[in-house]
């Protein structure tokens, strides 16, 4: 168990490391920084004046591992545009984000997992069909335009919910739907091809010969093994989730760390982009060494 | 007295597939009834049948289905889910995949008793260990906080049959309890249901293809082939005179110390099970059966050549259905 989790560790932080390398990478392969950040009508004087403050006259591997050895003490360096620093804005930020992410799993758990296990209960039939549909449409929507829709029904035409802003819980029910609605159809249909195959194997046999109940069969024999690999995409699609908040958060004005992420990036505020980056891209490693937990503890024989 | 289960005229359909065509067997209680075939010939589907657990689209046609004295043909899922587990249990072919890999042994023991009957969780565990030691198995306080992949197939085999008896039943059906284990881990193994059926006077339904297995622990035997028994009895009696040409080319294929010649080739039936339609007419063996006559396209009556002893075939004396065609 410990070595199962160590090794899992050290893939994690190798994953973390080369993260961090392109993140730093991706930002300088986007121009000349010290010309975007001066702006179209800077003179070189200017130009070179900002090069030399920002430290972009160095190497660039010198310029690495300075970065490298403040991230890493959670530094991130200042804003050019928020003129803040870069782990206070990203602070202030997390908790919406977060709050959004969770929000829109637990919808979507609570309605893609009993939509799969109802597929595969019925396989075969009108129901098993009009899950796939849904889960068809939930697919092929983008999620932009289901929160525009949503935002006329629901905000506009019905006024059951606020369009925008961060006030109240019931400012996260929308985008939490329209963020869950992307993650239903891959739950759903996980959860209906384990279970299926689960429900045909010997031991669900056994627990019909034991004379269980219907829904001990199905939820404590089926769904706990048809969970196991359930759990490792719902972890995956919580990283999707946190970072496909971009564009949800920008369309529902949330100001959480997807919004951050869209105002550096359009105002090359490179230090908040790699910051963004990299702690999304964390956050998502440390999803993924949970999900792997999570495995061990539901799977006994990962465990010895 | 009655028996214990009393199967008559069971017929079961899955699709486009007469699997069992008209069955009748009963099972005494203390009594181990045997049910012997080439694989495919329907003795699965039986045992399914018989404890309600046919797969889906299989449709199941009774004359009668008594157990204990009680007709329950009719019963529906509800009143099977209370008979199974608990006054009937089943033991199945594979241990290796038929405990649930997510639970420990002790988990999977108890849930049974629990379910049947209201004991607490440490009366529960109690009996769940007083089982395991009285299935063979040493350290059953270890054992049971275990899970299924830290144990062999013939520890599987024996916790199934401890999890089998939790709720004392009156019968087991074991489906080919043996055929994945070790030849030393079948002899415990049938050694170990033969003595426990001496104490608990359990009525036991034994499939098997082995007609070594049959030989040691059956009182009784039924030959069955494409869904249908063939010939039934008691288990010296069939050896002594096997009747039907498929029961006699079985024990052909049976290795003999003695009878067998050194580099004489052992017998085998030439051909497969075929797979029945419903609706079909004679002897399905007649393909394959070294002494067919044109009567065997007919249809035929079951004959009983002794007073336990029945047969279905046209060579039995009381059938004189060939001289009049």
């Amino acid at each position: 168990m410990i070595r199962f989790f160590l090794r899992r560790f050290v893939v994690a932080v190798l994953v973390a490391l080369t993260v961090l390398t392109l993140a730093f990478l991706l930002t300088r392969l986007s121009g000349d920084l010290a010309i975007s950040i001066a702006g179209p009508n800077a003179s070189q004087d200017d130009i070179d004046t900002i090069r030399r403050v920002y430290g972009l006259n160095r190497p660039l591997w010198v310029q690495f591992f300075d970065w490298l050895g403040r991230a890493v003490q959670g530094d991130f360096g200042e804003s050019y545009f928020f003129r803040d620093r870069v782990a206070k804005l990203i602070g202030e930020r997390i908790p919406i984000t977060m709050s959004l992410g969770l929000t829109g799993l637990a919808i979507a758990l609570v309605i893609g997992l009993p939509l799969g296990i109802l597929a595969a209960v019925r396989e075969g039939s009108w129901v098993d069909r009009a899950v796939s549909l849904v889960a068809l449409i939930g697919q092929a929507m983008p999620s932009f335009w289901l929160g525009l829709i949503l935002m006329i029904v629901f905000g506009l035409k019905l006024g059951w919910l606020p369009i925008s802003g961060t006030g109240s819980w019931e400012h996260y029910v929308m985008p939490g739907v329209v963020l869950a609605f992307s993650a239903i159809p891959s739950l759903t249909r996980l959860t209906r091809s384990g279970m299926i195959e689960v429900l045909a194997s010997d031991y669900i046999r056994t627990a019909r010969a034991k004379g269980l109940t219907r829904f001990s069969i199905l939820v404590k024999h089926g769904f706990r093994n048809a969970a196991i690999p359930v759990v490792s995409i719902t972890a995956v699609q919580l990283g999707f989730m946190l970072g496909g908040s971009v564009v949800i958060e920008t369309v529902f004005a949330l100001h959480g760390v997807g919004y951050l992420a869209w105002e550096s990036i359009s105002k090359n505020d490179f230090p908040v982009v790699q910051a963004v980056v990299l702690v999304l891209a964390l956050l998502y490693i440390g999803l993924t060494l949970l999900a792997d937990l999570l495995n061990a503890v539901l799977d006994p024989r990962l465990r010895t | 007295m009655s028996a214990l289960l009393e199967v008559q005229d069971l017929r079961v359909t899955i699709g486009s597939t007469a699997a069992v065509r008209g069955i009748s067997l009963s099972v005494n209680k203390g009594e181990t009834h045997c049910l012997v075939g080439e694989s495919g010939c329907g003795k699965s589907i039986t045992a399914l049948s018989i404890m309600g657990l046919l797969p889906k689209g299989s449709v199941r046609e009774t004359q009668a289905l008594r157990f204990a004295g009680e007709e329950i043909g009719g019963y529906g899922e509800r009143q099977m889910e209370h008979l199974r587990g608990n006054r009937m249990a089943m033991i199945f072919q594979e241990p290796m995949t038929s405990l649930n890999p997510a639970y420990t042994v002790g988990s999977q023991m108890t849930e049974v008793l629990r379910r049947h009957r209201r004991v607490t969780r440490t009366a529960a565990v109690d009996r769940a260990a007083e089982l395991l030691a009285r299935v063979g198995i040493t350290a059953p306080g270890l054992r049971l906080g275990q899970f299924p992949h830290q144990l062999s197939g013939g520890l599987r085999q024996r916790v199934m049959i401890a999890m089998s008896l939790m709720c004392d039943p009156e019968l087991l059906i074991a489906d080919e309890p043996t055929t994945a284990l070790d030849v030393t881990v079948q002899a415990q193994i049938l050694r170990l249901l033969a003595e426990l059926q001496k104490d608990l006077g359990l009525g036991i339904l034994l499939i098997t293809h082995d007609l070594g297995i049959v030989a040691r622990v059956a009182d009784r035997v039924s030959v069955m082939y494409a869904g249908e028994v063939v010939e039934s009895a008691p288990t010296v009696a069939l050896f002594a005179a096997p009747e039907h040409p498929y029961t006699r080319g079985l024990l052909t294929c049976v290795p003999v110390p003695g009878k067998v010649k050194r580099d004489e080739p052992l017998g085998s039936i030439p051909g497969v099970v075929p797979r029945m339609q419903p609706g079909f007419a004679g002897c399905a063996f007649r393909d394959r059966c070294p002494e067919a006559t044109d009567a065997c396209a007919g249809s035929f009556p079951r004959q009983n050549m002794s007073n336990d002893h029945q047969l279905l075939c046209t060579l039995a004396p009381g059938w004189t259905g060939s001289a009049a065609a």
